[in-house]
């Protein structure tokens, strides 16, 4: 069987219809008690200029008519759990499901965080050693678990960077970050008042020294950087970029975005970093996307650890753990009561689950499987960098001259179940391939399968490609005139649409 | 690749920069335009506010990314295209032309010397 033999049957998924379109005047999935407080006409106790004149148009469904239409939208939910979901960028791994048994033990999802400590001790233990697991993959001193998402784990680092060298009594504006980095970092940067400053890429991919040189002086606070880096590279300059940013007085700051190829292989404490994040949604199996949620704890060197937020968990010499309050340099709190717990729960079973061994085997194996599919697929997409990668990869689809891009290819993978990887980023026109550890043998190879058809296919019949996805409920969107003029609000049928 | 209009200055980052006394008009080229692919959205500063040289004054917005706009020179804004607010597409099919952004009265236009011209410019289009 080959893989187009795989394509689900086109249009065996109807439409679905919204909610408004299932309604029939009079039917409910209600049925409300009889109030104690007396009915009275809306007219007698409202004046005449608050009354609609009609009713509002919402959908009049049964319960049952109710439950299917919802049930069958479930259906159609795309997620880890049903498919193969090569996200790069964003580490879109299986979420073990003894995970979500942790999280809901009465004994730790029915606490309140107001409950005096001796009644929290479980989860004070839990979280303490979290911190001291993290401490350890990071090769840093000391963690915080406050931050609630990667991006507010950079806040919390640059805080912490600008709190030391105020310290100090030196006023630094400006922070470095690579050409590929995420566009968090410069966001971050923005956000606590330092302006960025771009540090080219070679060709290879990697930092550009003479350019980081030529750009580090006195009124450099940090660079940012995620190591291996967006396109898929570990970068091992990257003790010598520390070595120059030191020199200067300047801190190394790491996006841990990337972590999930490096675990247990190499720390970045290591290699000279001074602060950091970890995405533990990301690299520790928790449910994420669409925004959330996610918790991103921040580990620093010695020389950071005043600076830290509070209150930080700790185990007492009775060997009781408790909430110790900041010091008088700490940056304070940075989230309301002790971070986002369900999802340090998770993290917290997975990397006990998994040991120090399994850690590192994750990385890997997730190494190994982005490689692999590199490999297979170097003849058929072109690699705008050498092998060997980390955990993912880009790769650019070279099929201009049949009319073919990266969307179309995108689309069409949507047709093999597959989720599309992220597009045209950090180099433009780009796949960025991430197949995490998780996935068998037999689904990668099902995923090249596809990918090289889908290269045949654009050579072939391009045509057909600019309409995929071609077996869903709806084909190719117009997503430009959607962006231009949009649409947002159902109109029924006697109500023409406001946009044209 | 020879559709650069020799008559105006580039900067590396894909602006144009067509001077005419002390107005210098002001758009992306199609280069540029083509590596966004569709653009959806144009944000402009308003006209009599002030630009300054060698900074951002605006973003664009495609199906794809959003990008800073980037002045050589600083000035007042003297004009801008309205017609992008509803039709963003004009940057795609005619960049160097309707696509234009801004009119600028420059009190220095030095800055325009440092830029490519158009033969420098498609050398380095040629290179990337």
């Amino acid at each position: 069987m080959n893989a187009t033999d795989k394509i689900a049957g086109a249009g065996l998924v109807p439409p679905e219809k919204l909610i408004f379109e299932l309604s029939h005047p009079g039917l409910t999935a209600v049925s409300l008690a009889d109030g104690d407080v007396p009915a009275a006409p809306p007219a007698r106790v409202l004046p005449a200029e608050l009354l609609a004149q009609s009713s509002p148009p919402l959908p009049e469904v049964g319960e049952l008519d109710l439950v299917r239409h919802f049930t069958r939208l479930a259906h159609r939910l795309f997620s880890v759990d049903s498919n193969f979901y090569p996200l790069g960028s964003c580490t879109m791994k299986y979420n073990p499901k003894v995970n979500e048994r942790a999280v809901a033990m009465p004994g730790l999802c029915h606490l309140h965080p107001l409950q005096p400590e001796a009644d929290l001790q479980g989860i004070l233990e839990l979280l303490y050693h979290t911190r001291v697991f993290l401490e350890e993959i990071a090769g840093l001193a000391e963690a915080t678990l406050q931050p609630c998402a990667g991006a507010h784990g950079e806040m919390t680092g640059v805080m912490i960077i600008n709190a030391y060298h105020r310290h100090r009594g030196e006023d630094r504006p400006k922070i470095l970050t690579p050409d590929s980095a995420h566009g968090t970092n410069p966001a971050t940067c923005a956000m606590c008042g330092r302006h960025t400053s771009t540090v080219a890429s070679g060709p290879d991919g990697r930092v550009d020294m003479a350019d980081l040189r030529a750009k580090v002086d006195s009124s450099t606070a940090a660079m940012m950087i995620t190591n291996p880096s967006t396109v898929g590279l570990f970068d091992p300059q990257i003790a010598e970029m520390a070595r120059i940013l030191h020199d200067q007085g300047a801190l190394l700051y790491l996006d841990g975005a990337n972590m999930n190829a490096i675990l247990g292989i190499t720390r970045p404490g290591d290699f000279g970093v001074d602060v950091m994040h970890f995405n533990v949604h990301k690299t520790f199996s928790t449910p994420h996307g669409c925004g959330g949620p996610g918790a991103g704890p921040v580990a620093v060197a010695e020389h950071l650890r005043p600076f830290l937020p509070g209150p930080q968990v700790v185990k007492h010499d009775d060997g009781s753990f408790g909430w110790a309050s900041p010091g008088p340099l700490s940056i304070g709190r940075v989230r309301s009561f002790y971070g986002q717990i369900s999802v340090l729960i998770r993290t917290y079973a997975y990397i006990r689950a998994l040991g120090a061994d399994g850690l590192r085997q994750v990385s890997e194996k997730a190494v190994l499987s982005a490689n692999y599919l590199a490999a297979l697929l170097k003849d058929h997409y072109r690699l705008p960098f050498t092998p060997p990668f980390a955990h993912e990869f880009i790769m650019v689809p070279e099929f201009r001259e049949h009319g073919v891009t990266e969307l179309d290819v995108a689309k069409r993978l949507i047709d093999y179940a597959i989720h599309p990887p992220t597009m045209s980023w950090p180099v433009a026109h780009c796949l960025m391939i991430e197949p995490t550890e998780c996935e068998s043998l037999a689904t990668l190879d099902e995923f090249a399968d596809a990918m090289i058809a889908i290269a045949e296919e654009a050579k072939t019949t391009p045509d057909r490609l600019h309409h995929a996805p071609l077996t869903m409920p709806v084909q190719r969107l117009d997503e430009v005139t959607a962006a231009r003029k949009p649409d947002l609000r159902w109109n029924p049928p006697d109500e023409p649409s406001t946009q044209s | 690749m020879s559709t650069v209009p020799t008559d105006r200055k580039y900067s590396p980052t894909h602006e144009w920069f067509l001077p005419a006394g002390d107005l210098v008009t002001i758009g992306i080229t199609k280069f540029a335009a083509d590596q966004l692919t569709d653009i959806t959205f144009v944000d402009l500063p308003a006209v009599g506010s002030s630009v300054p040289a060698g900074e951002a004054f605006g973003e664009i917005e495609s199906v794809k990314a959003t990008s800073e706009l980037w002045s050589a020179v600083g000035g007042e804004v003297v004009e801008v295209n309205g017609v992008l607010a509803d039709d963003p597409g004009l940057v795609n099919t005619d960049s160097f032309g309707q696509g234009w952004m801004l009119k600028v009265r420059v009190k220095d236009a030095a800055p325009l010397a440092g830029l490519m011209d158009a033969v420098a410019y498609e050398a380095m289009l040629a290179g990337s």
